[in-house]
């Protein structure tokens, strides 16, 4: 297997007390698998997405491990950890458009970058090229600086620069929030596309938008609260979802051919638990129509079926 | 780029003209009639030879002329760089007075705008990153900062000058000696510019120090950086980046500085009585001597215009940005 985390915790330091963004987290990513994760927000995608590759100064790394092809990432340790940053997991950030210095020609700073870690930018530079034209780009955007492209170009840089040293795990954190829909769907592709051609082993796709998820991920990982929903295949998530929270929030995505005028689009009542101080058991319990006494103790995320994990009492 | 330089020619040169009217404008709107001061400073009675001596005088400054010809003189003296006589230092030549006090304000602007501009930024940019430069050099900082300019020179001279007897206070050199190309004069002239250099050195160190630290801790926390951090970048190229980018504002902030050289150098010059451009500002408007304001405001003029022309042209080679946003982005 490629990525295996056992029982992550990381919490935010704040004035009041820690924030338990992340309370306990196991999963596994396969070799060549692109894994969604949805959530509403809050619900500590981005803090995973970020545990994984560089914690921020207010983040704390509690407890549990992170093994990347059988080797245990060092993520507490800023120095450890950035031999394996970039050669081995890289990252897709939320702000591609601003991701990159306003100030240096593009190339210029892929040679700065490579440079920092041994690598000749000469040597890169024909592939570097290939994977441009592949996703579309004109060589001419290393002579560019990055004010010179459009939304859309940059994405497609961000995507190309990271995932230049082939990784074997990559982040896309809202790859494709900030673009409109036909963008979108031509980021979404080239993310596909890169996996195909073996560019990046394996894929972690964070997002709010589900839909996205069901063109890209081979499987969907659903979190509230700091804990996890529900692991299973893209189709059986959208399909035949098993845990309650999953089944709304699917339920609460419009679909082709629906009209909304005589029915009203479902939402999710109520809201998520404050993470400073959860409550004990079942998080969504407060929210749950299924909520009954067993609930107030933790459901175990546990397999159902053949790569399917859900952590519900009423599931069995 | 080429059409950039142009218009900032333009920009520059129409600016200079509304600078050398206003220049030639003011000091006729000011009240008192040097000529009249001139005649009494003479201290003759008879009407006859007032009459007389006004008229040469007159004559002489060509203040008999109708107001639109004394401007067209004006703009013809100014090229073949004849600025006038002065009336304080009657006869000696407006452009020779101002030469020879311009060596004096530019040897303690320059260096203290520079290094202040150097060493303020470095040491604000090392403050982002030590916790304990930072504990240390931010209220220091704060401290020479929001000093009065002016207490902070009197205390200087007091204490360096008077108290402990290091420098001189007063004078741009000794006042027993005569100006000459000896190495006893020029020790002379470096005793008398460290205190007038060291104050105005001092009081715009804090404020580089304080701008740099605090656009640095911004550039570090920005989307580049996170990402090459997050990309495995070390901190050197993260910083390196970091402080090229935090310096465009510094810069602008240089721009305006040289633009205050005048009103730095004036304070300055009066409480060390030095022999600068400031001090002739100030006799000048006492002795009502318009040829003399004008040439010296002039030189300021032309000072802060090309500063600034310099400054505009170094941000285009330094930031992309402008280059494509000024020239109507033609990429």
């Amino acid at each position: 297997m490629t990525l295996s985390v056992t029982d992550l915790r990381v919490h935010y330091r704040t004035l009041r007390g820690p924030v338990k963004a992340l309370d306990g987290v196991s999963f596994e990513v396969a070799d060549g698998e692109i894994m969604g994760i949805a959530g509403e927000s809050g619900c500590g995608k981005t803090t995973l997405g970020k545990a994984l590759i560089r914690l921020d100064t207010r983040m704390e790394h509690v407890g549990g491990t992170i093994a990347l092809d059988g080797e245990k990432l060092p993520i507490a340790d800023d120095g450890a950890m950035r031999r394996h940053r970039y050669r081995e997991v890289s990252l897709i950030p939320q702000y591609a458009m601003s991701a990159m210095n306003p100030t240096r020609k593009i190339g210029r700073m892929i040679r700065d970058l490579l440079a920092a870690h041994n690598v000749r930018y000469t040597e890169v530079l024909p592939e570097l090229e290939r994977r441009l034209e592949l996703v579309g780009l004109d060589t001419d955007v290393l002579k560019r600086y990055p004010i010179e492209l459009s939304g859309g170009m940059k994405q497609r840089v961000v995507l190309v620069l990271s995932t230049l040293l082939n990784p074997s795990l990559l982040i896309g954190d809202e790859v494709t929030s900030a673009l409109d829909v036909s963008s979108q769907k031509a980021v979404a592709r080239a993310l596909v596309e890169f996996r195909d051609h073996g560019f990046v082993r394996s894929m972690i796709v964070i997002t709010h938008d589900i839909s996205v998820l069901f063109q890209v991920a081979d499987t969907i990982l659903v979190m509230y609260a700091g804990h996890l929903a529900e692991k299973a295949p893209a189709r059986t998530i959208i399909d035949e979802p098993l845990h309650p929270y999953t089944k709304m929030l699917i339920g609460a995505l419009p679909k082709v051919g629906d009209r909304y005028e005589e029915q009203r689009l479902e939402g999710i009542e109520g809201r998520p638990p404050s993470l400073l101080d959860p409550p004990a058991g079942c998080r969504f319990r407060d929210r749950c129509p299924l909520a009954h006494d067993r609930c107030a103790e933790a459901p175990p995320f546990r397999e159902v079926a053949e790569g399917h994990q859900v952590a519900c009492w009423a599931v069995s | 780029m080429r059409g950039y330089l142009a218009r900032k020619t333009a920009i520059y040169g129409l600016t200079f003209v509304v600078a050398v009217t206003l220049n030639w404008l003011i000091p006729r709107l000011m009240p008192g009639d040097p000529v009249q001061r001139m005649v009494a400073r003479a201290a003759v009675q008879h009407p006859e030879t007032i009459a007389a001596m006004t008229a040469y005088y007159e004559r002489t400054f060509g203040l008999d002329l109708p107001l639109w010809q004394q401007y067209l003189n004006y703009w013809a003296a100014l090229f073949r760089g004849d600025l006038g006589t002065s009336v304080w230092l009657f006869p000696a030549p407006v452009s020779q007075v101002v030469l020879d006090a311009v060596p004096y304000t530019l040897g303690i602007m320059i260096p203290a705008i520079l290094l202040s501009f150097v060493i303020g930024n470095s040491v604000g940019a090392m403050a982002a990153r030590s916790r304990w430069l930072d504990n240390v050099a931010l209220p220091v900082g704060y401290l020479i900062t929001a000093m009065p300019y002016m207490w902070l020179a009197i205390l200087l001279a007091w204490g360096l000058g008077v108290a402990l007897g290091w420098f001189p206070v007063a004078g741009g050199y000794d006042f027993g000696m005569v100006p000459q190309w000896s190495w006893a004069f020029a020790g002379d002239l470096l005793q008398h510019w460290v205190l007038p250099f060291l104050s105005l050195f001092l009081v715009s160190l804090g404020g580089w120090a304080i701008g740099m630290r605090n656009l640095i801790i911004y550039e570090l926390e920005s989307d580049y950086a996170n990402y090459l951090s997050a990309l495995g970048a070390p901190k050197r190229l993260v910083r390196q980046y970091a402080f090229r980018n935090a310096m465009l504002p510094q810069i602008t902030g240089l721009a305006l500085q040289l633009g205050t050289i005048l009103g730095g150098a004036l304070v300055t010059e009066i409480v060390f009585a030095y022999p600068g451009l400031g001090k002739l500002v100030l006799s000048a408007i006492q002795n009502q001597d318009f040829f003399l304001l004008q040439g010296t405001l002039l030189f300021v003029v032309i000072g802060v215009l090309l500063a600034n022309f310099v400054i505009d042209i170094v941000y285009v080679l330094v930031d992309p940005r402008t280059r494509t946003g000024l020239t109507g982005a033609t990429a």
